[in-house]
């Protein structure tokens, strides 16, 4: 907590780079929540480039793939010190799926030479990718997709749809999960295999959501070809290989913060400016103080956790079982932030459009929306706890299997 | 668990071997059933005080280990999952916890050796109404020729029959309230004109109602400063609710622990009910609930050993957390046992009962919802 800090050396170098590369015109700003760059002007492309070459886009990766090499700790004081100056890392937005999802699957299944090629482009932010996994009848029950990969020799080819792509559109690079076996079990016969979209056999469709334009579209395969050597993992072996890529997705929205990049406000502020208070400075409105307490109570509970789960992991990154609860909780977190927010605000709550509303209203509505979401991708709420009572607590198996 | 160091390790699996083996849940049936009037034991007390868990917190000076609030907590959890009854808590926690924040070195000479060979058992006799509420302190405290004379009365107070001293917090100046105007004393159970009476509750433990009809004692008996007592008093509250915590973590643990083996045994439909996906689910949410109040009550232990400046806010965040799991847990300790639960022959009763009984001590969620709100401002 407040003992003396082993990396204050490091921290001063940290310090001593930002304030000679973080360009300012940059300075408490981010990427949108749709990843888009609108109005950062020639600074965000002058800033990857200083990040990538230092191996800060993706720190805990090895320095030949890209990374710096440094241990969790460091890449924690890095996050810090920006944090502190109003910087952010653009780097795993911009490589879409890769950074936090692709990137560290590819590390543990890749060959030499699939580490080689895709890692680098990955760490610094100039190739981003999507994942073909869902499938408008595969869900929560992922493993019954239908498209197929056939083999034919040096390729495969890769025909059907695949669902929520995020920044499919934008996308350079996709990894796909598709059925190489059809007559094996349904958890068998799956491989796991590595595509560029930029291909005549792929087309993809944006999906407005109830929040309004979104990063998700539909993708469609038609006769998409796939080198054999971008298969990731053993042929039929693709169900190891996005089990342990969703564990990697999990511990990635574990923050309990919304969607978006910015530092939110101090939600009890924010409260009492709208709000009011009373002669003795509580909440004018008392259930609300309740209920808002009790929320900031438990995002301080899922810090600790967090907090405590990484040093009982010695500094270790772990891909850990801890990670479904982890989730659940940042989801639990984050969606009734939003909805405390968007009550608190009243009328001015309601905001769709227009100037009669705040930049802060209309993204408490959106990030509202959106954040309806988080409990569905990645494992819904109710996936993770099968994961925790199957997995973490022993129970016998419930009516689904995976 | 937070990552122990080798002391920790050892502690922890000494307090947890020596629960299991010699003071498991069915002591605790023979204590209730015996009706002993200081509610735990008489083999228990020389026994902890061998084992040293007396002096976890008191410095070597004073024959103690100097060990710190987690490791104490690693302790209270062991001992709160078999429900074993003793002053442990009520004296080395709460009493030293008063001498080592607010003692003169005379007092810290007088009782740390006293709470560590266990001759002495102190309590904190604070709220005199039924519901915690520290400021609202009305027992009179008067100046007369070389010290004070306390008249007034306490309700509630933990091991009050068997304390040999009570922390009592009396009003100096001001009115029930007020923070200012508080000042704390050192007062023995046998002064004259101190009377007490046991309290028969459901949870069986040993509470006791004090009268104090002008209880003379000297000026050496004060506490801290005279008038500026409250911010003691707050500290060592901090101190209870945080050791209180573990306690009621290690409860409701031993409660997950019990349902969660029911669950893989219980055959019902010709299933183990835990195949139930409404089970595995409500299995799943309350072991979430366990993680998060775990992190809570080693988080409000961490920052009193690293005395930080948000320790209230830890120590209020984590009677809240971990009370709210452990009041549902123990609901559901009934509900998934069914039928069985209700009945006084199995043990599920008893940890409802206590579990309430730890809820209300020194404030209840309720309580520390709203102080947690004051703190961060609103």
């Amino acid at each position: 907590m407040s003992e003396s800090d082993p990396l204050s050396e490091f921290r001063t170098d940290v310090r001593t780079w930002l304030n000679e590369n973080f360009p300012p015109s940059l300075k408490n700003k981010s990427l949108g929540i749709e990843g888009g760059a609108e109005g950062l002007g020639p600074d965000l492309e002058v800033w990857r480039e200083r990040l990538a070459r230092r191996g800060w886009g993706a720190p805990t990766w090895p320095k030949e793939y890209g990374g710096a090499g440094l241990g969790p700790h460091e890449a924690r004081v890095i996050g810090d010190e920006m944090g502190r100056v109003g910087a952010f890392n653009p780097i795993p937005m911009l490589a879409g799926m890769g950074v936090t999802m692709v990137g560290p699957t590819v590390l543990e299944y890749g060959t030499e030479d699939q580490k080689r090629r895709h890692l680098p482009g990955i760490a610094s932010g100039a190739v981003r990718w999507c994942l073909g996994l869902s499938e408008p009848n595969a869900g929560s029950d992922l493993a019954s997709l239908t498209t197929k990969a056939e083999d034919k020799g040096d390729h495969f080819v890769i025909n059907g749809q695949k669902t929520w792509t995020s920044g499919a559109d934008i996308s350079h690079w996709c990894g796909a999960l598709a059925r190489t076996d059809p007559k094996l079990a349904k958890h068998d016969g799956i491989s796991f295999v590595l595509l560029p979209m930029d291909q005549p056999g792929v087309r993809t469709r944006p999906i407005k959501l109830i929040a309004g334009a979104s990063p998700f579209c539909e993708t469609y395969f038609d006769n998409a070809i796939a080198e054999k050597g971008n298969l990731l993992g053993k042929l039929n072996d693709g169900w190891n290989v996005v089990k342990r890529l969703l564990q990697h997705e999990r511990q990635s929205q574990t923050g309990g913060r919304g969607p978006g990049g910015e530092r939110p406000a101090k939600l009890e502020d924010l409260a009492k400016q709208y709000v009011g208070t009373n002669d003795d400075g509580t909440l004018a409105d008392a259930d609300l103080r309740t209920r808002l307490v009790s929320h900031l109570m438990d995002a301080r509970a899922h810090n600790l956790t967090i907090s405590r789960i990484t040093a009982e992991a010695k500094g270790k990154v772990s891909v850990s079982a801890a990670a479904s609860i982890l989730k659940n909780s940042a989801t639990h977190v984050a969606q009734t932030r939003s909805e405390l927010t968007l009550e608190l605000m009243g009328a001015q709550g309601l905001a769709w459009e227009g100037n009669e509303f705040t930049r802060q209203e209309l993204t408490t509505v959106r990030e509202w929306l959106f954040g309806k979401a988080m409990s569905i991708y990645g494992g819904s709420f109710e996936v993770q706890n099968n994961i925790i009572s199957k997995n973490i607590l022993g129970l016998p198996e419930t009516t689904q299997k995976g | 668990m937070a990552a122990l160091n080798e002391e920790q390790s050892l502690l922890k699996d000494q307090a947890s071997a020596w629960v299991r083996e010699q003071s498991p849940v069915v002591k605790f049936r023979e204590m209730r059933d015996s009706g002993v009037e200081q509610a735990f034991a008489p083999t228990i007390w020389p026994t902890m005080v061998e084992m040293g868990w007396t002096g976890i917190l008191v410095p070597e000076q004073y024959g103690g280990s100097d060990l710190g609030y987690l490791t104490f907590g690693i302790v209270l959890e062991e001992l709160g999952r078999q429900l074993v009854a003793s002053p442990l808590f009520a004296s080395a926690l709460v009493g030293a916890s008063g001498l080592l924040l607010g003692g003169s070195d005379p007092q810290k000479k007088q009782y740390l050796p006293a709470i560590v060979d266990g001759s002495e058992i102190l309590t904190l006799a604070v709220d005199e109404g039924p519901r915690h509420a520290p400021a609202r302190t009305a027992l009179q405290a008067k100046k007369t020729g070389g010290g004070y004379a306390l008249s007034g009365a306490k309700a509630f107070v933990p091991e009050g029959m068997a304390a040999t001293t009570f922390v009592v917090s009396a009003r100096t100046s001001g009115a029930a309230g007020e923070t200012a105007g508080i000042t704390l004393f050192l007062v023995p159970a046998k002064a004259k004109g101190l009377s007490r009476r046991r309290l028969n509750t459901f949870d069986s433990r040993g509470y006791a109602n004090l009268e104090l009809a002008n209880v003379e004692v000297e000026a050496s008996a004060v506490l801290g400063t005279i008038d500026n007592g409250f911010a003691l008093l707050d500290g060592i509250l901090d101190r209870a609710r945080a050791g209180l915590s573990a306690e009621m973590l290690g409860t409701a643990a031993q409660a997950f622990d019990m349902t969660l083996s029911y669950l893989k045994t219980r055959v019902q439909f010709g299933k183990v009910i835990g195949s139930f996906q409404a089970l595995g689910h409500r299995a799943a949410m309350l072991f979430t609930s366990m993680e998060l109040a775990r992190s809570c009550a080693e988080g409000a232990l961490q920052a009193l050993d690293a005395k930080a400046d948000n320790a209230a806010e830890l120590c209020s965040l984590s009677k809240s957390k971990v009370g709210d799991f452990l009041h549902e847990m123990s609901n559901q300790l009934i509900q998934i046992h069914g039928g069985i639960g209700m009945t006084d022959e199995f043990d599920a009763g008893f940890y409802l009962k206590r579990a309430r009984a730890l809820e209300a001590l020194y404030g209840n969620q309720a309580f520390h919802r709203d102080r947690y709100a004051r703190l961060l401002g609103f």
